[in-house]
């Protein structure tokens, strides 16, 4: 019943060339015309290489060891370089995950767009750019003429992720890779640019393969998944069948990290918040030049939030809400240009004794696992550094204790002696998270700390940091743009836009019955994931009324 | 990326220790003994060729080249060593200061500092020696200073890339000071640039110690450097070249030596490059 695919790739295997090792194991599948396919899979699951040899482009350090990629019948992996450059761009097109560096900076993007067209089609300057503007209008510019001219800095990420899509479907190519595509974006925008995708390329009748990890996005829009682990695939079938019957560990592993909603846990109302935070404003100085100094920017804007003991607070809001600048301002690392924070009833701007009670009992986990352990230390020196200021333990106890942690964070048995560089990312933040919780603090502030790990190993870092809170009894601050993390961990939610609170309140109330506009739209952009009885998954969309869901 | 390096032995290591030990030995022998007074004057034997005799041949005032090469080894080493310590302690100082200060103190000090770059190191060297006098201590000030701004300039920037950086950030939280997150965290890790850029500035200042003596301001004679003997062979490069080829060869061969080593301490520095165990 099917039609001759588009794409067939079979038996595929690429290796390294200097060491031999495979890569990608005897992968195969198929892509119609018109379908969209997902590849899911994790760092290092070989779905980018796979993906990019369709359309020749391997890493001079891979080689090809077997298999073949029919595309439209034609071999790619003997196509002489001249065919197959004209096949790329014309026939299949590309769209990268890092919109900040995939346009050329100093081209306009009038001849970035111009490029392509003027190589693969026989048109006057008239006429492409006739059609320039038609694409850019359809991807939603408001000001195409102006953006001809304009530089590829003068756009947002999203913004630029519309332009990338512009110039990739302006060819209308038969076949369109999209090597995560909307990773780098917000969760609002990251919907309308998925959605425009698939309009655009459902109205030309482009094919789509479209790479991912994120297992609810793909699910969401492709009609057949591939799943990949360490070069092999393990598990490939139409959506809804991969979803609710998974067969293979690996899927039903990858389905399992998904969050889930946690249970709702009770706090007397009567304490002293831990950490209270009393319209805070934090005003970015204008650049400095030689002459004149541009205006400050305000990046937030009178907030006022509170943490109660042992209670995790999650922030969230899109980039550029200032749910950053929170999380620095109340570490102590941004200066507040107005309003106080105390720490247990205490201001701990007015007096030298409480700043350094609350320093030495409010510690943080940053993002980026791979630039917050200095590259030069060892594990257990990264992990002893903040007890330098804790005068009371002696030296024995210091190394006790880092052993202590190092071994509640899973990392006992030889850890101490290795380097950052030796670690995997989630092990990275594991120390990360050790050095936070080595002076046993009562409040922690995570900014991301999940956003840069892979779904299963974001699992299980996810339920480390659970289970410490739950053995030490720290508040946290927990900032994120993840709904799903958030719904996970949160027992009371803030959601910030543009440097404001715009609502805030019991977790289950704002993901069940949110109030405001914006963290409604907030919600509607991801899909939630609910686990049925037989260990699959089913996606639902929050929020009924919001789209076709 | 490590499996590449892991391969190959510390060749550089070796070669490079190889010739700066054998630099090293001989300008301690060179030190306290050579075959003749390297400041004997012999007109009887004045350009002989290499011999028997004398090994490396004699110069055009008939004294022996091996013994001032050995002689001289002591002076020159001695000079590039001081002057790049100098530089480099000097510049680290500024450029951590300038770079982690930031603001108008940064401003004002690299708006100097780049006064001085614009300057080849050479003339803003003979300046100063103008100034401090020729005489050993004053080459070693003046190319020192001479030398300071482009280290103060990179270790700037790399304070600049590093204060940005998460760990930085982690560390002001922990509650550490700002001079120990310096010192604990920045220098460190500017310590392969600066590893690179202080062995090709010795080179530069062997160079630079020649050329000064090529203009009558490095070390007087008769007290021979590899540099004042290189300068004082060029008129006589067609008849005895032997004169300007040792003292050249010894240049080069130190200069090859430092680089390798430079490139060994630096990778034996970086626990990066130590191999994934």
């Amino acid at each position: 019943m099917n039609p001759a695919p588009l794409l067939q790739v079979s038996d595929l295997t690429l290796a390294i060339k200097s060491s031999g090792r495979e890569v990608v194991k005897q992968v195969g599948f198929s892509v119609s015309p018109g379908e969209i396919v997902g590849i899911v899979g994790e760092s290092g699951s070989g779905k980018t290489l796979a993906a990019r040899a369709v359309m020749g482009f391997i890493p001079p350090a891979v080689a090809r060891v077997s298999g073949s990629i029919l595309f439209g019948g034609e071999e790619i992996t003997t196509m002489p370089a001249k065919r197959l450059r004209a096949i790329r761009g014309a026939k299949v097109g590309m769209v990268f995950q890092e919109p900040m560096t995939s346009l050329n900076p100093s081209m306009t993007i009038g001849r970035q767009l111009e490029e392509g067209l003027a190589l693969h089609r026989d048109l006057d300057a008239a006429g492409r750019r006739a059609l320039i503007l038609d694409m850019l209008r359809r991807v939603g510019l408001t000001d195409p003429e102006g953006a001809l001219e304009a530089f590829p800095h003068q756009f947002s990420g999203g913004m630029r992720q519309r332009i990338m899509l512009a110039s990739v479907m302006l060819l209308k190519p038969a076949l369109l890779l999209a090597d995560e595509p909307t990773t780098a974006l917000d969760a609002v925008i990251q919907r309308d640019v998925m959605e425009l995708m698939v309009d655009l390329t459902r109205e030309n009748g482009t094919a789509v393969l479209l790479i991912s990890h994120d297992l609810g996005m793909v699910a969401r829009y492709c009609s057949r998944i591939v799943v990949m682990c360490q070069g092999d695939v393990v598990e490939q079938g139409p959506s809804e069948e991969i979803l609710a019957r998974p067969q293979h560990p690996y899927t039903r592993k990858l389905l399992a990290a998904m969050p889930l909603r946690g249970p709702v846990r009770a706090f007397e109302a009567g304490p002293t918040p831990i950490v209270a935070v009393r319209d805070l404003v934090v005003d970015y100085p204008g650049r400095q030049r030689f002459f004149a100094k541009s205006a400050p920017k305000r990046a937030l804007h009178g907030i006022s939030l509170e943490v109660k003991p042992g209670e995790v607070v999650a922030v969230v809001g899109g980039s550029g809400s200032g749910k950053t600048t929170l999380g620095q301002s109340i570490a102590g690392l941004v200066k507040p240009s107005g309003g106080e924070i105390l720490f247990q009833g205490k201001p701990i701007a007015r007096s030298e004794a409480a700043w350094w009670d609350y320093r030495l009992n409010c510690q943080m986990v940053f993002q980026d696992p791979y630039s917050s352990l200095d590259p030069r230390m060892t594990i257990g020196d990264l992990v002893s550094e903040p007890l330098r200021l804790v005068k009371s333990l002696t030296k024995a106890q210091k190394a006790a204790r880092v052993a202590e942690v190092l071994a509640e964070v899973g990392l006992g048995d030889g850890f101490a002696e290795r380097y950052p560089h030796e670690l995997s990312g989630g092990q990275r933040q594991r120390v990360a998270i050790a050095r936070a919780v080595v002076r046993r603090p009562s409040f922690v502030i995570a900014d991301e700390p999940v956003s840069a790990l892979d779904v299963t190993v974001r699992a299980q870092v996810l339920d480390l940091f659970a289970e410490l809170q739950k053995k030490h009894g720290f508040s946290c601050l927990f900032i994120s743009h993840d709904l799903g993390v958030v719904e996970q961990v949160a027992d009371r939610v803030v959601v910030m836009n543009e440097g404001r609170i715009v609502e805030q309140g019991p977790r289950d109330a704002i993901f069940d019955a949110p109030q405001h506009s914006y963290t409604r739209k907030l919600l509607s952009a991801v899909p939630g994931l609910e686990s049925t009885e037989d260990g699959g998954v089913r996606l639902f969309w929050r929020l009924g009324d919001s789209g076709q869901a | 990326m490590s499996s590449r390096t892991l391969k190959l032995p510390p060749l550089n290591a070796l070669i490079g220790g190889a010739l700066i030990g054998t630099l090293l030995v001989v300008a301690g022998i060179g030190a306290v003994w050579t075959p003749y007074d390297p400041l004997r004057l012999s007109f009887r034997y004045k350009l002989a060729p290499p011999s028997e005799m004398f090994w490396l041949g004699t110069d055009e005032f008939g004294r022996d080249v091996l013994s001032r090469l050995m002689a001289g080894a002591a002076t020159s080493v001695w000079i590039s060593v001081l002057t790049v310590a100098l530089a480099v302690v000097l510049g680290t100082l500024i450029g951590l200061f300038s770079g982690y200060m930031r603001g108008w103190t940064d401003r004002v000090i690299m708006a100097f500092n780049d006064a001085l770059l614009a300057f080849p190191g050479i003339l803003l060297a003979l300046g100063l020696l103008a100034v401090v006098g020729a005489n050993k201590y004053g080459i070693i000030l003046a190319l020192g200073l001479a030398y300071t701004p482009s280290v103060a300039r990179i270790v700037r920037g790399t304070a600049l890339s590093l204060r940005e950086r998460e760990f930085i950030a982690a560390s002001r939280v922990m509650g550490n000071s700002e001079g120990y997150t310096m010192a604990r965290h920045i220098l460190p890790n500017c310590i392969a640039p600066l590893t690179v850029l202080a062995t090709s500035m010795f080179g530069y200042v062997l160079l630079a110690e020649s050329a000064l003596s090529f203009l009558g301001l490095g070390v007087p004679p008769p007290a021979p450097t590899w540099g004042n003997m290189l300068a004082a062979s060029r008129p006589y490069i067609g008849q005895a070249m032997w004169l300007g080829i040792f003292p050249g060869l010894c240049i080069s061969l130190t200069l090859l030596g430092i680089n390798l080593l430079g490139d060994a301490v630096r990778d034996k520095l970086d626990p990066r490059m130590r191999g994934a165990r």
